[in-house]
């Protein structure tokens, strides 16, 4: 059954105001997400100030001043640090979007900074979500060319236009902000394949030099895989990289209608 | 499914059962029971407002005339499998348990089956004017 509380151990309780930080001029509060799995405690929000003049300007940097400056427990992932790796893909003031690409300025409306785990996924620790049954999600869509005719001397042509379907659907870095905003996908994420996962089986079934689109299409023809998906759109408006997984999930809808009538 | 405590690779819970095959025809019913629906709409609502205030007899003459009476007709099959398939989607979203997810499935068709039916009938038994 669909849940529509907390289970007790993942309730909100309390959580630590540090220190606003000495001789700082301009501050920025920061409340953050806070749950260590060694601790048996329930998970709380801390508050954090940055000094803005000493960071830069995304929400990043300001949880790498915390982890710098105020507190080295503070854990989260990140890599690129410019929305091409998709680590730090987190909720920021309720919104699930990439920490290194959303400036403090856009958030809060000068008021604290809300920093959350992606919803609805299994917390390791702090603000890192357990995202193996989303890697898995992906897995299984089998996201590399398949062929049958024999591999040509160089490599699979393929013409301008065929090449510009891809666009819109490549550029997915599988940051999972989509799939974790989409309530269909809170409520049946062990088979719902999700936003990404779905955006990404369009980008192989649209692939002019593959030739398995069939098998593709069979592999996804499922009330619960594909059809879960109501059109919400909040995968679209969760993007970080301004791209579009409702359409691209009509799109195979489209398709599946199309080879059957 | 099995719980995060499965010794299951995640891979193997993702493909779980496979995939059913079907989902289309119902995702293909709702759209033409919808447009259908959207086209039957206003002619419905006339024949309605022209039923407002007739006893027994009235009714019976006006759905005596074959076109209002298949209007009608169509207008019950094309709602009654709309909620169908649309209540259908809702329980599979929000139910998870597999034996009430199965009785509800069941207890959604019966309730459509005996709606549609019931209107069926009456708008027939109208338009023959018993």
């Amino acid at each position: 059954m669909v849940e529509f509380a907390l289970p007790k151990n993942s309730k909100i309780s309390g959580g630590k105001t540090w220190p606003k930080p000495a001789g700082a001029t301009e501050t920025r509060e920061f409340r953050v997400y806070r749950w260590n799995p060694d601790d048996g405690k329930n998970p709380s929000v801390d508050t954090y100030y940055v000094d803005t003049h000493d960071c830069g300007p995304m929400v990043l940097d300001g949880l790498i001043w915390i982890k710098n400056h105020v507190d080295p427990t503070l854990t989260f992932r990140r890599s690129c640090r410019e929305g091409v790796c998709g680590s730090c893909a987190m909720n920021i003031d309720g919104q699930n979007t990439l920490a290194c690409t959303k400036s403090m300025h856009d958030v809060g409306a000068g008021g604290a900074v809300k920093v959350n785990p992606l919803p609805h996924q299994p917390v390791v620790k702090d603000l890192v979500p357990d995202l193996t049954n989303f890697y898995a999600q992906y897995a299984s869509i089998e996201p590399w060319l398949k062929t049958t005719t024999p591999t040509p001397q160089k490599e699979w042509r393929q013409s301008h236009e065929d090449r510009e379907k891809l666009d819109g659907l490549y550029e997915c870095i599988l940051c999972a902000c989509c799939s974790t905003s989409c309530p269909s996908y809170w409520w049946n994420s062990e088979r719902f394949l999700g936003p990404a996962a779905l955006l990404q089986a369009t980008r192989w079934v649209t692939d002019s030099r593959d030739e398995a689109t069939g098998e593709r299409l069979d592999n996804l023809e499922d009330p619960f895989r594909l059809y879960r998906c109501h059109t919400i759109m909040n995968c679209a408006k969760a993007c970080p990289k301004g791209l579009n997984p409702s359409e691209a999930i009509a799109e195979l809808k489209f398709k599946m209608v199309e080879r059957q009538i | 499914m099995s719980g995060p405590s499965s010794m299951r690779t995640p891979l193997a819970r993702v493909r779980n059962l496979g995939a059913s095959h079907s989902g289309t025809s119902d995702f293909w019913r709702q759209r033409l029971t919808a447009v259908a629906m959207t086209l039957l709409i206003v002619p419905v609502v006339v024949v309605v407002i022209m039923l407002i205030g007739r006893n027994h007899a009235g009714a019976a003459q006006i759905l005596g005339s074959i076109p209002i009476a298949i209007i009608l007709l169509l207008f019950i099959i094309a709602s009654t499998w709309h909620m169908k398939i649309g209540m259908q989607v809702v329980i599979e979203d929000y139910i998870h348990n597999e034996k009430l997810k199965i009785a509800s499935v069941m207890a959604n068709n019966f309730f459509c089956v005996a709606v549609a039916m019931a209107s069926i009938y009456a708008i027939l038994k109208l338009s023959s004017g018993v």
